[in-house]
């Protein structure tokens, strides 16, 4: 016993490595699950509220694009009111409460801190669970997705960008609604790749690449890009499509976080299927 | 001494948190310029107090990024293999006790070794536990040497910055 101990205290450094080195893969591989929850709920209010307070200072900066950004939205909006349309038929536009189930709410938030240069790359937004934030919602912009929201804490929420190695959408072409998947390649934070569209289907650089809808989490035809270039190897029948984000990744800032209300019903519906 | 180096703890952390993570090159490069704590550590520390601020580091940093664990292993490997290099990199000067490593102290090419070393060691682990997958070595291998290289030129900018600064205070 005692020499076990002479041995330990001696090669202290090597051990000492060893159990530090090990405590921190444990902390990489459970990164996901309950480390993550008890961690950064306890962290990210303080390290948010430093972040948050930085951005306060660029936020000045990036005013004048973000107004005219706001500006677009707004004109969009005012398109979509009734009163823009002109009423030709009055039955078509009387509107009954349980026809019209709201699907999706809409939430403003500012980004306080983004990365695009990192293989797993995440964002920090400024709502957390008071303002009615909660993980699985969606965080798109007027121009295309970000991400989805995979933590949050009282004042903030941490979001999985696209531009992240564990990020796969459901995504199809506008013009063809062919589904295929969604992901991005980890090589230039301005591209990402689309697969699963088989061979037969006409594709033409320019089309719109939108979200398909079939995930519980994005809303249907958020765009995502525009097809660059495609490809398909040989003995191959699917495409390999590069698509260009329509949205800048590096210059994010007002975002919308959408949640979807009917989330848990279709989670539930899938519960049903599968044990049957 | 002690202070000094707290000092630059807080101070390397903010840096990082707050310049060197929105540094954003050419897409797809981060200067881990945090690993410049553990190069300027002194030669006396013990070997414990290496591997706890080198593990704090890590993880102060972590907490900033989403990436729990993966600053703080890359940083804990780094400091464990510290004193090997500088074993390594015995020079004319012998490790007399009041120098530190350093471009001042230890001339350029040592300090160059030394940095490039350890920098790429730590860039190494840092981008393949990240990755945490070996498909895409020929990227990631891609990442490590570009960001490797740019952290690289920032340490030996501080050092000159500093080093110069220091002859005109003490010796004139």
């Amino acid at each position: 016993m005692r020499n076990l101990i002479t041995f330990l205290w001696k090669n202290y450094f090597f051990f000492l490595f060893v159990i530090l080195e090990v405590f921190a893969l444990f902390l990489v591989v459970n990164n996901n699950y309950y480390q993550r929850r008890v961690f950064i709920n306890s962290t990210s209010d303080f390290s948010g509220n430093i972040l948050a307070s930085f951005d306060d200072m660029s936020s000045y900066l990036s005013l004048k694009n973000a107004n005219t950004i706001l500006s677009e939205e707004n004109a969009r909006f005012y398109n979509m009111q009734p009163e823009a349309f002109l009423i030709s038929d009055t039955a078509s536009f009387y509107r009954n409460d349980s026809l019209y189930t709201r699907h999706y709410v809409y939430r403003t938030a500012k980004v306080i801190s983004s990365s695009i240069n990192r293989r797993n790359n995440y964002l920090k937004i400024n709502k957390g669970f008071r303002h009615g934030i909660s993980p699985d919602m969606a965080v798109v912009t007027p121009h295309g997705i970000v991400g989805q929201v995979i933590e949050v804490s009282e004042n903030f929420s941490s979001v999985m960008s696209i531009l992240n190695n564990n990020a796969r959408i459901s995504a199809k072409l506008k013009a063809s609604n062919q589904v295929g998947s969604f992901f991005w390649d980890g090589n230039d934070y301005r591209t990402g790749l689309l697969v699963d569209i088989p061979s037969h289907v006409q594709i033409s650089i320019g089309d719109t690449v939108v979200t398909s809808g079939y995930s519980f989490i994005f809303p249907e035809s958020q765009p995502i890009g525009i097809v660059e270039d495609y490809s398909i190897e040989t003995g191959d029948s699917f495409y390999k499509i590069k698509v260009r984000f329509t949205v800048d990744y590096n210059s994010l800032y007002h975002v919308y976080v959408i949640g979807n209300r009917l989330h848990d019903e279709l989670i539930e519906l899938d519960k049903i299927d599968l044990n049957e | 001494m002690a202070g000094k180096n707290l000092f630059r703890f807080v101070i390397l952390l903010f840096l990082q948190v707050l310049v060197f993570n929105n540094i954003h090159f050419h897409g797809f490069i981060y200067p881990a310029f945090y690993v410049y704590f553990i190069l300027l550590l002194p030669f006396e520390t013990a070997g414990w107090l290496l591997l706890t601020t080198s593990f704090l580091m890590g993880l102060s940093l972590d907490f900033f990024t989403n990436s729990l664990g993966i600053n703080a292993a890359a940083s804990v490997f780094t400091a464990f293999i510290r004193p090997g290099v500088i074993r390594l990199l015995t020079s004319k000067k012998e490790y007399e006790p009041g120098i530190t490593p350093g471009i001042r102290d230890l001339g350029f090419r040592w300090f160059f070794l030394y940095a490039l070393i350890l920098v790429f060691v730590h860039h190494t682990a840092l981008f393949f536990l990240e990755v945490f997958r070996i498909t895409q070595i020929e990227q990631t291998i891609h990442r490590i040497v570009a960001s490797s290289v740019l952290t690289l030129i920032l340490i030996l900018l501080a050092q000159f910055f500093l080093v110069g600064q220091r002859k005109k205070s003490n010796k004139y």
